[in-house]
């Protein structure tokens, strides 16, 4: 996974509540067997209409947001479907960290896994930022310190400190998982107490 | 102290507990389908690691699967690959796997509870968020990303910050004609699609109890609907029955003694949770959504909704929003909308108790003219018994298009499609924009009230249907 640290960039103004995984990348692009070259399909029925020609009102489609960096979005932003081809399809767009008041969960999980930061704020900050977006001003974000930097005005952001260390130095959890292989082995051994663990073969 | 359902399954799964507060829980089953594993495999590939307990993992296909001339074969070349591409990789890394033509292949959620893989007290996840179905059996299970299927490939572990649980009591009795879809849809109308987030739900009361197992999966099913990644409900003597002599389950005198351990699974009597709602099941009626959200839904006898008297300016243009993509005026009752299309089907409702609800509305009567109904089983086992309680007849009699099972229409990954602007009743969990094709308009509905559209031609109160 590609480190995350410091961002700096065109904001997207999405301000829909809940917008779903399925508008973020929708089903005919789930077919594929790779992780890339999503992109271009991102928020497809927003960005092309029924001929397939770029719809010039879309934000992503109009300059200087077709550069995004980030997107600033309503609340409950990727709500629905745990494709995982929502975060891969943003950050083959470009886009890399996420401002709302809230994400859904396994949304929210899987951008961590790609090197994509949300961030949440209160809804007050979400509307600051939002003007901004809409004027074409560039902001800032500097993962270690914690904060957003936006026309001079600081913005603190929690996060969870072992996401932050996995984001910072772009590492694979899996990795550091198996470090820890031995407590794996340990709680299996003591699995044979439970009667049903192993499913009857099929 | 005393503890929750939730709290006794967590506790059980902890391998390792870290500073920042998050544990590595241990993962007692998986199921994989085609379209989420496929990057998870590569990955293991790329890496070298082997998968660690291939058994305790079950695949199968479903989400890309024709519903029609399955004997044909996979039309569409992407989706092909896809399916060849999950077959390939169960075999290199012998993951017991339910093939495409196998009687017993069906939708990931409907195969798991009915090979007997899904347990009460395990953990299960899957690539997919609608895993909060086998819940019903108070498994914790759970819809995970690509990057945990591959970590539960390689680890049989994912971590996880221990969520928030939330008590749903539905007290009282349900009406006839109201069904469990009409709790879960209830339940998101009173918290909303971010309500639940954070929280694993814990759905309890005498409604609960007096669900069959087919209708508290439907309603685990939509845990996710409101946010919450995991819904539960107790086992009881008939979560024991449904079990007991499935393929995959315990046998015999090991049967008796998981069952002894699976009793010691209820939540304590007073054991704390960090939410309470209330619901009187009596005050549920039939549930119909009229927007592009699962909480934008209102009970059968309600008109479409007025932006103009929503206060706060987001919700307001959000519903104007909703209204204008489904074609809908502000005002009228939602019993005159008419319908172009039904979808009976989903891991929500294609089980056998759903079929039957639809089958004794159809019996005797015609689908309307205008509308094309589908019916799309959740395994082939399924079709094979509704086919053999003559469930199948009454309905392709009344003029129902019986289809082969799979995710089908729910999400329109096959050509199982709305077309734009066609307008449908749906008992599948998403109304989104797009969902089941580009422009085309999701009602979600029981499979009762499905059927009973399709045949008016346009939405009916089931309950005063003849």
């Amino acid at each position: 996974m590609k480190s995350f640290n410091k961002l700096s960039g065109i904001v997207a103004s999405l301000p829909q509540l809940n917008i779903d995984t399925d508008a973020i990348i929708p089903k005919q692009f789930l077919k594929t067997i790779d992780r890339t070259g999503l992109g271009k399909h991102l928020f497809h029925e927003k960005r092309y209409n029924k001929e397939n020609n770029l719809n010039e009102n879309f934000v992503l489609n109009k300059e200087p947001w077709n550069k995004s960096k980030f997107i600033v979005a309503g609340d409950n932003f990727g709500c629905g479907s745990s494709r995982e081809h929502a975060p891969w399809a943003l950050l083959d767009f470009g886009i890399s960290c996420i401002i709302s008041t809230s994400f859904a969960d396994i949304f929210y999980n899987n951008c961590f896994k790609n090197g994509v930061l949300p961030v949440i704020l209160d809804e007050k900050n979400v509307i600051e930022i939002n003007k901004l977006a809409l004027e074409g001003i560039e902001i800032s974000i500097n993962l270690e310190e914690q904060q957003i930097i936006a026309q001079n005005k600081i913005y603190k952001f929690d996060i969870d400190p072992y996401r932050k260390h996995c984001l910072l130095n772009g590492l694979d959890d899996i990795g550091i998982t198996l470090e820890n292989e031995n407590k794996i082995n340990f709680y299996e051994g003591k699995l044979s107490n439970k009667k049903w663990h192993i499913p009857e073969k099929i | 102290m005393k503890k929750t359902l939730f709290d006794k399954i967590w506790k059980q799964h902890v391998v390792d507990e870290r500073e920042d507060g998050s544990s590595l829980i241990y993962i007692d089953r998986h199921l994989v389908h085609e379209v989420t594993s496929p990057q998870a495999f590569e990955g293991l590939r790329t890496s070298g690691r082997a998968l660690r307990r291939p058994d305790l993992t079950l695949a199968v296909a479903d989400h890309n699967v024709p519903t029609e001339n399955r004997v044909e074969g996979i039309k569409d070349d992407i989706a092909r690959i896809q399916v060849e591409t999950l077959e390939k990789n169960v075999k290199e890394y012998q993951v017991p796997y339910i093939p495409l033509m196998d009687a017993r292949q069906g939708i990931v959620h409907v195969i798991g509870p009915e090979q007997g893989f899904t347990l009460p007290g395990c953990t299960l996840v899957c690539g997919d968020s609608h895993t909060s179905t086998h819940g019903a059996f108070g498994a914790l299970a759970f819809g995970i990303g690509t990057s945990e299927v591959e970590h539960v490939f390689a680890t049989q572990t994912l971590v996880q910050k221990k969520p928030n649980t939330m008590l749903i009591n539905v007290s009282g009795k349900l009406s006839i004609g109201v069904t469990a879809k009409d709790i879960a849809l209830g339940i998101i109308k009173k918290l909303g699609t971010s309500g639940g987030t954070g929280y694993v739900l814990e759905y309890a009361g005498e409604a609960i109890s007096n669900l069959s197992i087919e209708g508290r999966m439907t309603l685990c099913n939509m845990s996710i609907e409101a946010g919450a990644r995991a819904g539960l409900v107790a086992p009881d003597s008939k979560t024991y029955e449904y079990i007991k002599n499935r393929p995959m389950s315990p046998k015999g005198d090991l049967f008796e003694k998981s069952m002894d351990e699976w009793k010691l699974l209820p939540s304590d009597e007073g054991a704390i949770f960090d939410k309470l709602v209330n619901i009187d099941a009596s005050s549920l009626e039939p549930h119909l959504t009229w927007g592009t959200s699962p909480e934008d839904v209102l009970p059968i006898n309600s008109n479409v909704p007025d932006p103009q008297k929503v206060e706060k300016e987001n919700l307001k243009s959000a519903m104007k929003d909703s209204l204008d993509y489904m074609g809908l005026k502000p005002g009228i009752p939602l019993t005159n909308i008419k319908i172009d299309k039904v979808f009976i089907g989903s891991c929500t409702n294609s089980r056998i108790e759903d079929l039957r609800e639809a089958a004794l509305i159809a019996k005797g009567k015609k689908v309307n003219d205008s509308v094309h109904a589908m019916v799309v089983p959740g395994s082939g086992l399924i079709k094979e018994q509704a086919e053999k309680e003559g469930i199948a007849d009454i309905l392709i009699e009344a003029g129902f298009d019986w289809r082969e099972p799979g995710c089908s229409m729910c999400l329109g990954m096959n050509p199982d499609q709305l077309k734009p602007k066609e307008r449908c009743a749906s008992t599948s969990n998403r109304n989104f924009r797009g969902r089941q094709g580009r422009d085309g308009r999701t009602h979600l509905v029981s499979p009762g009230m499905a059927a009973a559209a399709a045949i008016a031609g346009h939405f009916v109160d089931v309950r005063n249907f003849n």
